[in-house]
């Protein structure tokens, strides 16, 4: 077993647990932080993938800021534990059960496929950030730009949303 | 490492947001399974883009073994703005009913 597949095992194992026990961890503190380690795990697949700039992104954006402002709502609610109401515990079999085949059907349609197409994990230098901001400031200039609008839009929406009404 | 792997990867995270969007009640934790089903997405996204990496089509075109990783970049910068709002719309909600929860957004129905 070469280096690479046991660091994929390995992060996979991480991503999936974390996940799992994202979901069913009572307090909302304890759901984020996992959530942080999911995103970890992924970031650790994209080196893996040798796509260093999105790794990088990844943990900036999604572990440090996105995860940072969920963190911050939480605590400016003050939500406990034992704020989440008693649950029904038919209604969250029957969710389990359906989600749990979904994954049945998809992954047993996706093993049926006999032949291999390998990923080609340590070649290529598109991932790298020089190749990528030539392809982003000379091809992808436009949606670049019009991306920054949309934040402007994001940021006064939420603004308007979040402020109290006289 | 097979295309086999990263697919069944994918599938399982993108299936535990859809149970976590199904079983649980609190609305941050439901808006956190969506970013994990985002997440997902975006790792097979650059799996496929690596298997195709040494294709023929990939020396034809400058640009052909980076578009994925650009898309990959512009699906992050919209989570982000999703969430800024989204956020907002959850703080409002408490703001009108005291909880996060759900269920008791039905007064819309009426």
């Amino acid at each position: 077993m070469s280096i690479t597949t046991l660091a994929f095992i390995l992060l996979s194992v991480m991503a999936v647990t974390c996940a799992i026990m994202m979901i069913t961890s009572k307090s909302p503190v304890n759901s984020i932080l996992w959530l942080i380690l999911v995103f970890f795990a992924i970031s650790g697949h994209y080196v893996l993938l040798n796509a260093q700039f999105l790794a990088i992104v990844n943990i900036i954006v999604y572990a440090g800021a996105i995860m940072v402002l969920f963190l911050f709502v939480v605590m400016l609610m003050n939500l406990n534990a034992d704020t989440e109401p008693v649950k029904n515990y038919r209604l969250q079999l029957i969710g389990v059960i359906s989600g749990g085949s979904l994954l049945l059907v998809l992954l047993s349609a996706i093993m049926k496929v006999k032949e291999q197409h390998p990923v080609q994990m340590n070649i290529g230098d598109a991932g790298l950030v020089k190749s990528l901001g030539m392809t982003l400031f000379k091809d992808y200039v436009l949606p670049f730009e019009i991306s920054s609008v949309l934040f402007l839009s994001a940021m006064i929406g939420a603004v308007i949303i979040g402020k109290k009404e006289n | 490492m097979d295309i086999k792997a990263y697919i069944a990867l994918s599938l399982t995270l993108f299936t535990i947001g859809i149970i976590g969007v199904l079983v649980r009640r609190n609305a941050i934790i439901i808006f956190m399974c969506v970013e994990l089903m985002l997440n997902a997405v975006n790792l097979l996204l650059l799996a496929f883009s690596k298997m195709h990496a040494m294709s023929p089509a990939a020396k034809a075109l400058p640009t052909y073994a980076s578009d994925a990783q650009i898309f990959v970049f512009f699906i992050m910068v919209v989570a982000a703005a999703e969430v800024s709002v989204g956020l907002a719309i959850i703080v409002l909600l408490y703001r009108n009913t005291h909880s996060v929860d759900v269920n008791f957004l039905n007064r819309l129905k009426n």
